[in-house]
């Protein structure tokens, strides 16, 4: 599965993007971000305030109760100051 | 009905862009053309730019969405929408929204539903470029609340979250 971050999660988690294999038992975005933050403390770091993430799978904004199972493409940012 | 969405880094001409919603016909009788412009303060503070990052396709996909809402909201005879991403100086457009329609109802208020939901969803973020370094551009409450008053009565706003 592609992860891609922007803006600030982007500079916390030190990369653009990677492609990852979730475990079986992480179903939402919700549990992905939490397994993402057990991951090394740049993903904690960027994770700490799991409210204020955003995320969008496959290019359509979703929330963290969705479920993963058929994505490939997931990102993850601040909330927008576009406009 | 006429949609052009467009995301790229070169500055635009806005009424050269909006004109194309209304030359050549004569049912449009309602033009509206909102512009976003670089200020060259971010609260108090003078910033030598604007820096733009986005989500290529999605940030297309998701303008394309709230055009197809406000189509089916209005009755509209075109819409252009042009985002710029990159480096953007002050004083220079940052954005554009232009609405066409028979009358001006419909054509004033697309264009400020169009606003209030690129605000809040369009996957951009912005960074001011200060004396001493970059610094992102916190989302404002402000933006969510005027995006929720356009919600159907009963449903409430999906402010991607």
């Amino acid at each position: 599965m592609k992860l891609r971050y922007f803006a600030w999660v982007r500079e916390r988690v030190g990369k653009a993007e990677e492609d990852i294999d979730v475990p079986s038992g992480v179903a939402t975005v919700g549990e992905l971000i939490t397994w993402l933050s057990g991951r090394g403390e740049e993903y904690a770091y960027a994770f700490d305030n799991p409210k204020v993430i955003r995320a969008a799978i496959d290019k359509t904004h979703v929330k963290p109760q969705a479920s993963i199972a058929t994505a490939s493409e997931i990102a993850f940012f601040p909330p927008m100051t576009g406009g | 009905m006429t949609v052009t969405v467009r995301i790229q880094r070169e500055p635009f001409d806005a009424a050269v862009e909006a004109k194309k919603l209304s030359g050549g016909r004569t049912d449009v009788g309602a033009l509206v053309t909102f512009t976003g412009i670089c200020r060259g303060n971010e609260g108090s503070e003078p910033i030598a730019a604007l820096t733009l990052e986005h989500y290529p396709d999605m940030a297309e996909a998701e303008i394309e969405r709230h055009v197809a809402e406000a189509t089916g909201r209005w009755p509209l005879l075109g819409v252009t929408v042009i985002h710029r991403h990159g480096r953007i100086p002050p004083g220079e457009d940052i954005m554009m929204v232009a609405t066409a329609s028979s009358h001006r109802e419909a054509a004033f208020a697309a264009a400020e539903f169009l606003m209030d939901y690129l605000k809040t969803r369009a996957p951009f973020w912005k960074q001011v470029e200060k004396a001493d370094g970059k610094v992102w551009v916190e989302a404002k409450a402000t933006d969510d609340a005027a995006a929720g008053r356009w919600a159907a009565p009963g449903k409430k706003h999906e402010a991607a979250e």
